[in-house]
């Protein structure tokens, strides 16, 4: 039945799939974790209500998506292996140590102090439960800190030798961790999920001030949201600048492809806005261009000469239209990003930022644009890097694991099933508690759960079990 | 392998403890969700998941560590041994998958609150089946070539890894219900005593069917329990296992609601040091030994600094987190 496809496209087909819904969820609640912090700390330090019932608001929905962002997180800890057995034994030495200092630093983080932070406001007082939100919320930066080194030394691999049994061995930790394209996708990343946040809460508080716009929450809600947006996307667009400078810099094919350039420009070359690119023929169909701005904007002149595909051997091209397109949409809907962000700026300044119509059908209307623009953006990265794993040094037609086509399959179509079973539940069940605004004395994630002491003195609970323990 | 420390040995035992950790602490989380079907009531199983809703997180992440420092201080044994066991992996990860999600799903729909009770079943379930198969196909030993695995996609399962199977469902039973009997009171703790009883006397049986067929898969491991002057090691693990018995029986007649866990924990800790003396020294058992699956020198030190100082912190604060959770839970307060 699938002897059309080989099992390394299945495996690419199957790590493309559980990571781009892993994605998903920990853009989302790295994002809002922080946002969480912020409200408690603003709830302790003014004291006002409001602030409370946003807090337990959002964190019934954050219980929801985090726990998605475990499960699927989980199982992508240990694809690397099933999937990609060889990959796994060459980098193991330089990329597992990483990964496991993410376990240690971040994971546990992150889970130790969950349980506190969605059940323990009671039964430890406010201010060690803010201890415990900012820990999670601190883990999740953590978190995406390790996890985008090890992904940044697959990109731009330094620091690292080769050892007689073909593994790479690291030569400089240092090297290895901040990697050259590190920094920046660092901080493209974070400020990814911060905007996604924004814009997801921003929706939120649009929907509830469209049907009344004196509600407190949501107005508290909208305005900051909106100042994040206003703030936060240009920071990300000279961000996303950068980081494609970079790219030039050292994986210079890639660029090539999302430009769309398959052919050199010896003195210019042109920004392609649109086109149909077609590998085969290696030409840019229907182009829309701008002739020699993408020199300026690559080279910072006009007139200077840009390498084109045509000097890289066809085997080692990356598939020019997923990369191009997906180029365009991360970068088109950063730009309606900041148009968001200035509309709302205007209207806050005219004092209308609570009762303008348009501004809230556009808000809402771009509450999913951060997670489209991450995943468009993490599909440019990663099929920009194609064919290699580890960028120049190992393919992915060797990273596969030696599987038959149909074990890969069959683990393939369960995921599929299983995933969106799953989780389009659990998206359902986020809307839910989304369609219900925020009101006065909000119940915590669950309102019916035993979060209260239940008159136990310490004396009978664990101290007991400790000296039962030990017998 | 230089110097006086042998630190692929320490690696190994560090690997060893982490699954360990884990096997005990989602043990009773699988556990208590598989004898969910024996708790029809909805206030019990409220009881029942709130007993674990604020730790089981915490308790799955050590199975990440495992994972990861399996990756990434034994790479070699890593990249052979999870396709040799593609299947029930895939199983496990779709097991947890199912389980995890029912914690939060559970409680945000009423009409469907049974399905996701199927789904925290179901999922406890197979995950802890996959598991257990997972630990018999490695004690079976995998066929390598090179550095790569060279066995089918269904040599995993023979008699014996579904022996090995039942044998986890049974153990990790044992630990829901016994935890159970620690954190709940009334007609619950009731219930979870009677089938502390049954479950236990299950896991000896299982304890004893594993044990006397591991010896023939391979002459080696044969060799290891039974000749001498190793028996004057391998023999005290049986006649401790009788010993734990004994107490663990001793305490479910007495009604001492916190002592069986720990004990019936106990229990598991012999079971695992008996697999680890077939096991030594290889991390894949008949093909790879630990200095040979081992990582780079420089690799493995970087993460031991790592593991040294950051496990003790993650151990208190993870103390910390049960300490705030501890205690009988209330069936009361489930109710507004
Ligand atoms: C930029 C952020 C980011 C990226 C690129 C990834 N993750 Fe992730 N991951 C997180 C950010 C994150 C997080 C925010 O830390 C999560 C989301 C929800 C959560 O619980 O933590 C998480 C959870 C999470 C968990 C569960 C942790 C637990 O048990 O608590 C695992 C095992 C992984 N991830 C593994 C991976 C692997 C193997 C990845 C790459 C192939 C990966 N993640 C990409
Ligand atoms: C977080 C967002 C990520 C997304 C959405 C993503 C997406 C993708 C996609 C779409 C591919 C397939 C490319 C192709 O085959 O054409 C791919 C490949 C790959 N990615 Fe990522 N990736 C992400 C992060 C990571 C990270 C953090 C790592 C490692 C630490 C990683 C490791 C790999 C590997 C090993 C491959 C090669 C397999 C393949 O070509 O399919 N990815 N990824
Ligand atoms: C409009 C301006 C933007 C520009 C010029 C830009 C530029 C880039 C470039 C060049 C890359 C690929 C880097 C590489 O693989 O070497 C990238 C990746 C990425 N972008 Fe953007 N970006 C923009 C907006 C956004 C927005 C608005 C988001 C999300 C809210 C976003 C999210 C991402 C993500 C998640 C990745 C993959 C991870 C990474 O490599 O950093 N980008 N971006």
């Amino acid at each position: 039945m699938f002897d059309g496809f080989d099992a390394v496209v299945l495996a690419r087909a199957q790590f493309a799939f559980t990571m781009s819904f892993h994605i998903v969820f920990p853009a989302f609640s790295i994002g809002l974790a922080s946002y969480l912090a912020v409200l408690e700390a603003l709830w302790l330090w003014s004291g006002r209500e409001v602030f409370i019932n946003l807090f337990n608001y959002w964190l019934k929905i954050f219980a929801i998506a985090f726990g998605m962002g475990v499960v699927s997180g989980v199982v992508m800890s240990y694809q690397f292996g099933t999937n990609w057995a060889a990959f796994s034994d060459k980098t193991g030495p330089v990329i597992g140590p990483l990964m496991a200092y993410e376990v240690l630093t971040a994971f546990f983080l992150e889970a130790g102090f969950l349980g506190v932070m969605l059940f323990g406001l009671k039964r430890v007082g406010p201010k060690l439960h803010f201890l415990a939100t900012l820990m999670v919320a601190i883990g999740t930066l953590v978190s995406a800190f390790w996890i985008l080194s090890a992904n940044s030394w697959m990109q731009t691999p330094t620091g690292h030798t080769v050892n007689a049994a073909g593994q790479f061995i690291t030569a400089d930790w240092w090297k290895v961790i901040f990697n050259p394209s590190f920094p920046y996708r660092l901080v493209h990343m974070v400020l990814a999920a911060y905007l996604t946040t924004a814009l997801v809460v921003g929706a939120v508080g649009a929907f509830h001030l469209l049907r009344d716009s004196k509600r407190e929450g949501p107005r508290v809600m909208f305005s900051m949201a909106m100042w994040m947006a206003a703030i936060v996307a240009p920071i990300q667009i000279f961000a996303g600048d950068q980081h494609g400078l970079n790219t030039l810099e050292h994986q210079p094919v890639k660029v090539m492809a999302m430009e769309g350039h398959y052919q050199s420009h010896p003195d210019g070359a042109p920004l392609i806005l649109f086109g149909l690119p077609d590998q085969t023929d290696a030409t840019v169909k229907y182009a829309i261009q701008i002739p020699k701005l993408s020199s300026l904007i690559l080279k910072h002149s006009l007139d200077a000469p840009l390498a084109g595909l045509d000097t890289v051997p066809r085997q080692d091209w990356p598939p020019v239209p997923i990369t191009f397109w997906s180029f365009r949409i991360m970068v088109g809907l950063g730009f309606l990003m900041m148009g968001l962000g200035l509309f709302s700026l205007w209207l806050r300044w005219r004092g209308r930022l609570y009762d303008s119509r348009p501004l809230h059908y556009f808000a809402m209307a771009m509450g999913p644009a951060g997670f489209i623009a991450v995943l468009a953006g993490w599909i440019t990265t990663e099929t920009g890097r194609q064919p290699f794993t580890v960028y120049g040094l190992l393919r992915t037609a060797d990273s596969v694991s030696p599987l038959a086509a149909p074990a890969v399959a069959s683990s393939l179509i369960a995921f599929v099933i299983v995933y969106f079973l799953l989780f389009s539940a659990g998206i359902v069940y986020i809307l839910r508690l989304m369609a219900e605004p925020p009101h006065h004395g909000e119940e915590g994630p669950r309102g019916d759960a035993p979060t209260r002491a239940a008159g136990i003195t310490p004396a009978s609970g664990t101290t007991a079990a400790r000296g039962q323990g030990a017998a | 392998m230089t110097g006086l420390i042998d630190i692929p040995m320490i690696w190994a035992f560090i690997i060893a403890f982490a699954v360990f950790v884990y096997v005990v602490m989602d043990g009773f989380d699988l556990g208590l969700g598989m004898l969910f079907p024996l708790f029809p009531h909805k206030r019990d199983r409220d009881v029942m998941m709130n007993s674990v809703a604020p730790v089981w997180d915490g308790n799955e992440t050590w199975l990440v560590l495992g994972g990861g420092g399996l990756f990434a201080a034994f790479p070699l044994a890593y990249a052979v041994l999870m396709p040799a066991l593609y299947t029930p992996m895939i199983a496990m990860l779709i097991g947890l998958v199912f389980r995890g999600v029912a914690f939060e799903f559970r409680w945000r729909s009423q009409r469907e609150r049974n399905r996701w009770d199927v789904a925290f079943a179901g999922g406890s379930l197979l995950a802890a089946l996959a598991q257990g198969i997972a630990l018999g196909a490695i004690l079976q030993g995998v066929h390598v070539e090179g550095r790569a695995y060279a066995g089918g996609w269904w040599d995993w399962l023979t008699p014996f890894s579904v022996l090995t199977g039942i044998a986890l469902v049974i153990g990790y039973a044992l630990l829901g219900a016994t935890w159970l009997v620690m954190k709940t009171t009334g007609d619950l703790r009731e219930k979870a005593y009677h089938l502390s009883w049954w479950l236990l006397f299950a896991m000896l049986a299982a304890i004893g069917t594993v044990s006397l067929a591991t010896p023939f898969l391979d002459v080696e491991y044969a060799r290891r329990w039974f000749t001498w002057p190793n028996i004057l090691f391998t023999a005290p693990v049986p006649i401790a296992v009788a010993a734990v018995t004994a107490l663990l029986l001793r305490s479910l007649a007495l009604r001492q609601d916190y002592r069986p866990f720990f004990l019936a924990l106990a229990l598991f800790a012999l079971s695992y040091a008996g697999l680890g003396i077939s096991m030594y020294p290889y991390i894949v058992p008949r093909s790879i030994t630990i200095w040979q699956g081992a990582a780079p020198h420089n690799s493995q030190v970087f993460m031991l600094v790592g593991v040294a100082v950051l496990v003790p912190i993650i151990l208190a604060y993870t103390a910390w987190a049960y300490w705030v959770f501890r205690g009988k839970v209330d069936p009361e307060s489930g109710y507004h």
